[in-house]
């Protein structure tokens, strides 16, 4: 962990970077089965960010905590793996009983999609990228939730395009995933307009 | 042991029931790790290896897991086999290793080893596991190299960095990049489609 001072503008430029550049689902490949699992309908989709940005916004704080108080401390890094995916199956396991007891209305809304995060690779990825980049404790909660946010921007704009499929004539091979993967790739060919905005 | 059923369990892998086309699982490492056939192949191996060893022991001890907390176990049983992977591409395969970099800790999050346990190696005996694994690493292993050879190919001209194409070729480099690869792998799954519906 070094020192480093980072001003405002470094932080905007990286939700900049997060967001449009390097777009989590669209150029990192982070978290595309839920991508296209659940972007058929808008209102799962919705639920599908709400929940990503909050898991994400969460574990990425926590597993940096993870890495460099217990990990590093005990000289066990190469459990990294192990460590962060346990965080995260926890995690979320603590919050949907929360949410069950608190406010059983937001978890009829956003209850199901929360075992699928667990295994969502981009709320992984994004944890071990927070330590590959050797960021400090603020870049880690603002970089997540970056993230999380260029997901749920990647993901509502998918499920907009593919609401629309209902009224297309697509060849019969070419439905659903198939078609799906290629809108996606059209999507990410207009962000990667965005390339050398932030690096 | 019935062999029959064992060459079944196996093949299904290859064609019937081969991942990433027919079940859409895993695309993550299909789309990031297939941009030449070395990247592409070597993350099928570690794939492959994680598969096999997971549907082996998670079948040992399936009638040990109480089904409540099955699916921490098998995440853990997973996580456990990507760490020797890690280690091990780290030691002996180290640009492959670089290559690959936050992909291969990522195999721990993959649907298809997870998949694979919940819905074959937690109900079936050790055996039929091995061979379920096999074939399900050996078909993935199989799409990624083909994708990888046709992005490597047309998208850079070469073939395991050797250059194959004639001088004066113009390497479509769209393809390399991480739009050519939704694209890619879109279109590989309708052709594949067209060529399954005939079967129905």
């Amino acid at each position: 962990m070094e020192q480093e001072v980072w001003t405002f503008s470094d932080y905007i430029m990286l939700v900049v970077s997060g967001v449009l550049v390097n777009n989590i689902l669209l150029i990192r490949f982070l978290g595309n089965c839920p991508f296209l699992g659940v972007s058929k309908k808008m209102d799962t989709a919705v639920g599908m960010t709400f929940g990503v940005i909050f898991v994400l916004t969460c574990t990425g704080p926590i597993t940096w905590f993870v890495e460099h108080y217990l990990l590093e401390k005990f000289d066990i890094v190469y459990l990294e793996t192990l460590a962060f995916i346990l965080t995260i199956a926890v995690f979320v396991q603590l919050v949907e009983m929360v949410i069950k007891k608190v406010s059983p209305a937001l978890y009829r809304g956003l209850g199901i999609y929360l075992p699928l995060i667990t295994t969502n690779c981009c709320i992984l990825g994004t944890c071990f990228y927070n330590i590959r980049f050797k960021f400090g404790f603020m870049p880690t909660v603002v970089f997540s939730f970056a993230s999380a946010l260029g997901f749920g921007l990647a993901l509502i704009i998918m499920a907009g395009i593919r609401e629309r499929f209902h009224y297309a004539r697509i060849p019969k091979c070419f439905q659903d995933t198939s078609i799906g993967l290629i809108t996606a790739g059209l999507i990410g060919l207009s962000f990667f307009a965005f390339a050398g905005l932030a690096k | 042991m019935d062999g029959s059923r064992l060459v079944k369990e196996f093949t299904k892998g290859l064609w019937k029931e081969i991942p990433p086309f027919r079940f859409v699982l895993g695309l993550c490492p299909t789309l990031a790790c297939t941009t030449t056939v070395r990247d592409g192949f070597g993350m099928g191996l570690c794939l492959t290896f994680v598969l096999v060893c997971s549907n082996i022991l998670i079948s040992l001890l399936r009638k040990v897991i109480p089904s409540q907390v099955r699916i921490p176990c098998f995440i853990v049983v997973v996580a456990t086999f990507v760490i020797i992977v890690e280690l091990v591409t780290q030691a002996y395969f180290y640009s492959l290793y670089m290559a690959l970099g936050i992909f291969i800790p990522l195999i721990v999050v993959n649907c298809i080893p997870l998949g694979r346990a919940e819905a074959f190696a937690s109900k079936n005996e050790v055996i039929y596991s091995l061979a379920d694994g096999l074939g399900m690493g050996l078909g993935f292993t199989c799409s990624l190299t083909a994708l990888a050879i046709f992005r490597e190919v047309f998208g850079k001209g070469t073939f395991l960095y050797h250059h194959i194409m004639w001088s004066g070729f113009e390497p479509f480099a769209f393809l390399q990049k991480p739009p050519g690869a939704f694209v890619c792998l879109g279109l590989m799954l309708g052709i594949m489609n067209l060529i399954g519906s005939g079967e129905k």
